[in-house]
C-alpha cells in the first residue's frame, strides 16, 4: 500500500469561497493508505510547494494528492514538486475542486460533499499508480522530402538553409512540378520561371541536398525521429555524373514522335530527351517504351554521339536505404481528367483544351513558342469561350468530379483571359462563371481589372454543350442574369478542371500510416492549430496534397511545414509521452483488433518464445506497442478482447477505481 | 429543498482536449450545473470501455454520461468515431436490457462550449432524476 | 393547398431536392427547348425552392419540356430539374378532369409528319 498525502488547496476563496477546505482534508485522512492530510491557502505558491515537498520527506509519502485547479492548469506545477522531492513525477493525481466544483456549484454542504467525493477518486487512482518513466528515442538529422515541385524545393531549402541535409524525391525527371509549366502567375503576373528557375538552381547547387530524380518511396518503416526509407532511383539509362545536359544525342535521335508530357502531349519529343531547358538536373533520360535500342537491341545512336560517354543501356533500378528524422509530403495536385465530360466534348476535338494545356500554348517555351494558335489547325482564335467549375463543387457525379472548389481556378482563368485580351485585343473572349471567388490580396482587383479594364465578358451562367461543327466550336450557355440562352460560335474553349491530389500520394499515405480524407489529400494533425503537420509524429504537409492551394500558399505552408522539421531535428532526443499503450503479452493472443484501430500505426507484431506451465516452449504471434509512435488515446484497449491492452497513466483498474470511489 | 428530495448520481467521462476543456470552461464563467455530476478524465472518449459503464450503473450512478470532441475533430484524429459505434451497441443493449435509453448519452462538446456543457449537465441531470434511482442494474452487494 | 404544401409535395413527388441547387445555370445552358419555354430550367428549380409554384402551374412551359433529360445528366449538384418539372406537370394533370390533352383534339394534331408513338406517348403524359 502507498502512503498517500493530500494536500487541499484553498485558492484564496476560490475553492475556500464554496468548499469547506478543511473539511474535505479531514475527510480525506480516513481513506485507506492516505497517512497525510493538510490544506493551504495557495498550495502552487513557492510555500505551497515546500510544504508538499517537506511532507514528503517527513512522512515518507510515495503518492500525492493535489485538491485544487484542474489539472490542466497546474498538473505540469505539482509533477515538478514531486520530481523535486524524489518521487516520480508521475505519482501525482489532482482532483479538480475548483473549475468543476468550487466555481459551478453555489451551495457549501453540496460543494464540500462533492469536492470530498473528487478527493476520494483521485486517492483511489493514486493507489494504483506506478511510476513512469517517458521513453527517449534517438533523432536521425536528415530529412526526406518527397515531391519537388515548388512546395518541396522550399521545404528543402529552407530546412538546407537551416543546417540540416535534405533528400528530394521526385518521380519525374527533372524537379520543378506544375508551377514550371505555367507561363505567368497571377496576381502579379511574373512570369513562372523567372521565379522558380532559380530556386531550383539553388537546389541543385546546395550541397545539402540530394535529389533523386526519376525516382520514388518504395518503403517507409520506422516511427518519429527514426525513418527508414527505400527509394527506389528508375533506370534512366543515362548517366547522371557524367552526363553533362548538352542536349547532341536529344537532337539525333531517330525516334521522334513520342508525345511530350511535359507539354501536356500537345507536342512530341524524342525517345532520349531532357524535359525542359532548365530542367533540374539537366540531364537527358531514356523513354524505355519510345527508344529502338531498349526494345530490340537496333540503334544505339546516342550512345554513338555522346562524347562524355554518359549513355548506358544496362543501367538497371536501383534501391536506396536511407534514415531520416523527418518526412515531408509534397505530393501536389493534377487537374481530374476531362473524359467523362462528353458535354464538353473534350476528346472530340483538339481544340477544347484544359487550363493547363493553355498555359503551355501561351508559354513561350511551349509548343506554339507563346504564340495562341488553336491547337487544330494552329489558327488564331478570335473567340475564346472559358469554363469555369468543370468538375469542382460537383455534388452527384463522383465519379466524374470533385464536390470541393479547386479555389485556383477563378484566379488563373481571369488571368488567361486578362492576357489574351492584352496580347490579341482583336479576340472575344467570354469567362463563364457560377461564383467569381477571389479572396486574397489583391485579387479581386486583379478579376476587376480583367473586367472593367481589359473588356472580358463575364457571364453568370455555365455552358452546357460544345458541340463541334467544322471549324468552329458551337457553345450553348445560359446568361441567367439576362434569362437568356446563348449560343456562340467558338474558335477555342478552355475548361478549368479541377484539380485532386496525384495519385502516387494514396500509396506514399499508406506507408507512412499518414491519414487522408475522402478526397485523398492529407488530413493535418488539427485544422487550424497544427495545420502543417500530419497526426502521425514525424510526418509533415507542404502545398497542395493537404488542399487546393495557390502559390504563394504553397509557399507559406512550405516554409512552415520546414520551420516544424528545423524544429525537430534540432532536438538531440525526443522524449515521449509515458501515458501509452502497453500489452501484457501472457494476455494477448496476437488477434490485431489493437492494431485495426490505431491511428497512429503505433503497434506491431512479434513471434516470440513462451514456456508454458508443462516447462514446454510455444511460438506466439503479441503484440508489441512503439511508445515512440503511440499517442496514448486508448483505442487500442478497449477494442482489446482479451484485456491485455492498458494504458499507463489510465489504465483500467484505475478508472474502475475512480468509478467505484464516486459511486460509493 | 428537502433533505430528502432524490439526487442523482451522474458519472461523467470526459475527454482531455475537449469535454473536459469545456467543463473547465463552464466553471471559468461560473455557470452553474448540479452537484451530482462528477467527471472523470480520460485522456479520449474512446478509452472508455462500456465496462466502465455497466460498472458505474452496478455500483449505482443512475445515469452515465460520455463526452468527447465533435466528429472530426477528434485530438486522435478518430477516437470519438470508435466511441460513437460502441456506445451505440452499447445503449441498444442496455435498452433491451430494460435500462431507459435516457440514463446514457453521448454528448459531443468541444473545449469553446462551457455554456453548452453546462447546459446538457443541467439538462441530462433533470432527465435521470424524472426517471428516479437506477434499481434495475444495481448490484446489491456492492451496498456497504 | 398552400404554395408551400404544393413546394413539398414537388420535392416528394420528384424525389430530388432543390435546395442543393448552387445556381450554376448549366441546366438551362443545356436545354434544347429553352426558347420555347416561358420559365426556364433554372428558374423551376428557384421557384420551387421559394414556393413560387402558382406562375409555374399556369404556365404552358411545364407542356413544353422534352423530358429530353440532358439537365438531370449534366446538373453537377444532382438537383435535375427535368424531374421537378416533370413533378410540377403532375400536380398539373393529376387532379380529375384536369386533362392537357383531349382524346378529341388528337386528330387535329396529326400530320405525316409526326410518329404514331409521339402521340401516344404525350396522351399517356399529358392525360390522367
Amino acid at each position: 500500500m502507498l502512503r498517500i498525502g493530500v494536500f487541499v488547496c484553498w485558492c484564496g476563496s476560490n475553492i475556500a469561497g464554496t468548499v469547506d477546505v478543511e473539511a474535505v482534508s479531514e475527510a480525506l485522512k480516513s481513506e485507506p493508505g492516505v497517512v497525510f492530510s493538510t490544506n493551504y491557502q495557495y498550495m502552487c505558491s513557492q510555500a505551497g510547494q515546500n510544504m508538499i515537498i517537506d511532507a514528503v520527506k517527513e512522512h515518507k509519502l510515495d503518492g500525492i494528492v493535489v485538491c485544487s485547479c484542474s489539472p490542466r492548469m497546474h498538473e505540469a506545477t505539482f509533477r515538478k514538486t514531486a520530481a523535486a522531492a524524489g518521487l516520480n513525477p508521475y505519482m501525482v493525481e489532482i482532483a479538480n475542486i475548483r473549475e468543476q466544483c468550487s466555481w459551478v456549484h453555489k451551495d457549501m454542504a453540496t460543494g464540500t460533499e462533492k469536492a470530498i467525493i473528487l478527493g476520494k477518486a483521485a486517492v483511489a487512482k493514486v493507489a494504483l499508480n506506478a511510476p513512469l518513466t517517458p521513453g527517449e528515442s534517438n533523432v536521425t538529422k536528415r530529412a526526406l522530402v518527397i515531391g519537388g515541385g515548388i512546395a518541396g524545393i522550399q521545404t528543402a531549402l529552407d530546412i538546407a538553409e537551416a543546417g540540416f541535409p535534405v533528400d528530394i524525391v521526385e518521380t519525374k525527371p527533372t524537379i520543378g512540378g506544375k508551377m514550371a509549366q505555367l507561363d505567368k502567375t497571377f496576381p502579379t503576373l511574373d512570369c513562372a520561371a523567372c521565379i522558380l528557375t532559380p530556386k531550383m538552381v539553388d537546389v541543385a547547387q546546395n550541397d545539402k541536398i540530394r535529389i533523386f530524380s526519376y525516382s520514388e518511396v518504395q518503403d517507409v518503416s520506422g516511427f518519429v525521429g527514426n525513418f527508414e526509407v527505400k527509394i527506389k532511383k528508375k533506370a534512366r539509362y543515362v548517366n547522371e555524373d557524367i552526363c553533362t545536359g548538352c542536349g547532341a544525342c536529344v537532337e539525333k535521335c531517330p525516334m521522334k514522335k513520342n508525345p511530350n508530357e511535359f507539354n501536356l502531349g500537345m507536342d512530341n519529343r524524342p525517345a532520349i530527351y531532357i524535359p525542359f531547358a532548365q530542367a533540374v538536373p539537366k540531364v537527358a533520360t531514356i523513354d524505355p517504351n519510345a527508344c529502338n535500342m531498349l526494345k530490340n537491341g537496333k540503334c544505339g545512336l546516342c550512345e554513338k554521339i555522346c562524347t562524355a560517354g554518359a549513355i548506358d543501356y544496362k543501367q538497371k533500378d536501383e534501391i536506396i536505404e536511407e534514415k531520416y528524422g523527418a518526412i515531408v509530403a509534397a505530393t501536389g495536385f493534377n487537374p481530374i481528367s476531362m473524359d467523362k465530360f462528353d458535354e464538353f466534348a473534350y476528346n472530340q476535338s483538339k481544340d477544347v483544351i484544359t487550363s493547363l494545356e493553355f498555359e503551355r500554348l501561351t508559354n513561350a517555351a511551349g509548343p506554339t513558342a507563346g504564340k495562341l494558335l488553336r491547337p487544330s489547325d494552329l489558327e488564331h482564335p478570335h473567340t475564346i469561350v472559358f469554363v469555369q467549375c468543370v468538375g469542382s463543387r460537383c455534388e452527384n457525379c463522383a465519379e466524374k468530379g470533385k464536390e470541393y472548389c479547386s479555389k485556383i481556378c477563378c484566379m488563373y482563368t481571369a488571368k488567361h483571359a486578362m492576357l489574351t485580351r492584352d496580347k490579341y485585343p482583336d479576340t472575344e473572349v467570354y469567362v463563364f462563371y457560377i461564383d467569381v471567388r477571389t479572396p486574397g490580396k489583391s485579387f479581386d482587383e486583379f478579376y476587376r481589372r480583367a473586367v472593367e479594364e481589359y473588356g472580358v465578358k463575364y457571364v453568370k451562367g455555365m455552358v452546357g454543350k460544345v458541340s463541334p461543327e467544322g471549324k468552329k466550336l458551337k457553345v450553348t450557355a445560359s446568361d441567367m442574369l439576362n434569362n437568356k440562352q446563348l449560343h456562340i460560335d467558338a474558335d477555342l474553349v478552355v475548361l478549368a478542371a479541377a484539380i485532386e491530389p496525384d495519385k502516387s500520394a494514396r500509396s506514399i499515405a499508406t506507408m507512412l500510416t499518414a491519414s487522408m480524407d475522402t478526397n485523398d489529400f492529407f488530413t493535418e494533425a488539427h485544422p487550424k492549430l497544427r495545420p502543417v503537420e500530419s497526426p502521425t509524429a514525424g510526418v509533415f504537409l507542404s502545398g497542395a496534397c493537404q488542399g487546393p492551394k495557390d502559390i504563394p500558399e504553397t509557399v507559406s505552408q512550405a516554409s512552415a511545414a520546414a520551420a516544424k522539421v528545423i524544429g525537430l531535428l534540432s532536438k538531440d532526443k525526443l522524449t515521449g509521452n509515458p501515458c501509452v499503450a502497453s500489452s501484457d503479452e501472457i494476455m494477448c493472443n496476437g488477434c490485431s483488433s489493437c492494431a485495426n484501430v490505431c491511428p497512429y500505426g503505433a503497434i506491431t507484431y512479434e513471434t516470440k518464445e513462451f514456456r508454458m506451465p508443462d516447462r514446454s516452449t510455444k511460438m506466439r504471434r503479441v503484440a508489441k506497442v512503439n511508445p515512440a509512435v503511440c499517442q496514448g488515446c486508448g483505442a487500442c484497449t478497449v477494442a482489446c478482447p482479451s484485456g491485455a491492452m492498458d494504458l499507463r497513466g489510465f489504465t483500467t483498474s484505475q478508472i474502475i477505481a475512480e468509478v467505484d470511489a464516486i459511486c460509493r | 429543498m428537502s433533505m430528502n428530495e432524490y439526487k442523482p448520481l451522474i458519472v461523467a467521462f470526459c475527454c482531455n482536449w475537449c469535454s473536459y476543456a469545456g467543463a473547465d470552461l463552464a466553471g471559468n464563467n461560473r455557470l452553474n450545473y448540479p452537484a451530482d455530476v462528477k467527471i472523470i478524465r480520460v485522456p479520449c472518449s474512446c478509452r472508455v470501455n462500456p465496462m466502465f459503464i455497466l460498472r458505474a450503473f452496478q455500483r449505482g450512478a443512475d445515469g452515465v454520461i460520455l463526452c468527447g470532441c465533435h466528429p472530426g475533430d477528434c485530438h486522435y484524429t478518430s477516437g470519438n468515431y470508435y466511441t460513437r459505434r460502441r456506445m451505440s451497441l452499447l445503449f441498444s443493449m442496455l435498452d433491451y436490457l430494460g435500462i431507459e435509453r435516457e440514463r446514457t448519452r453521448v454528448e459531443w462538446v468541444s473545449a469553446a462550449e462551457g455554456a453548452k456543457f453546462a447546459a446538457t449537465m443541467n439538462d441530462f441531470v433533470e432527465t435521470v432524476a424524472k426517471l428516479g434511482e437506477n434499481k434495475r442494474l444495481e448490484d446489491l452487494r456492492c451496498k456497504k | 393547398m398552400t404554395n408551400l404544401d404544393m413546394r413539398d409535395e414537388i420535392v416528394r413527388i420528384s424525389g430530388v431536392n432543390p435546395a442543393k441547387c448552387m445556381a450554376c445555370g448549366k441546366c438551362s445552358g443545356t436545354c434544347p427547348a429553352y426558347d420555347e419555354m416561358e420559365f426556364h430550367p433554372h428558374q423551376f428549380v428557384a421557384m420551387i425552392k421559394g414556393g413560387n409554384i402558382e406562375p409555374l402551374l399556369n404556365s404552358e412551359s411545364v407542356y413544353r419540356c422534352l423530358t429530353c433529360f440532358a439537365c438531370a445528366e449534366r446538373c453537377p449538384r444532382g438537383v435535375e430539374p427535368a424531374k421537378l418539372i416533370d413533378a410540377v406537370r403532375l400536380m398539373k394533370t393529376r387532379p380529375q378532369g384536369a386533362n392537357h390533352l383531349l382524346a378529341d383534339n388528337v386528330p387535329k394534331m396529326l400530320d405525316e409528319e409526326t410518329p404514331q408513338q409521339l402521340l401516344v406517348s404525350a396522351f399517356r403524359k399529358y392525360t390522367k
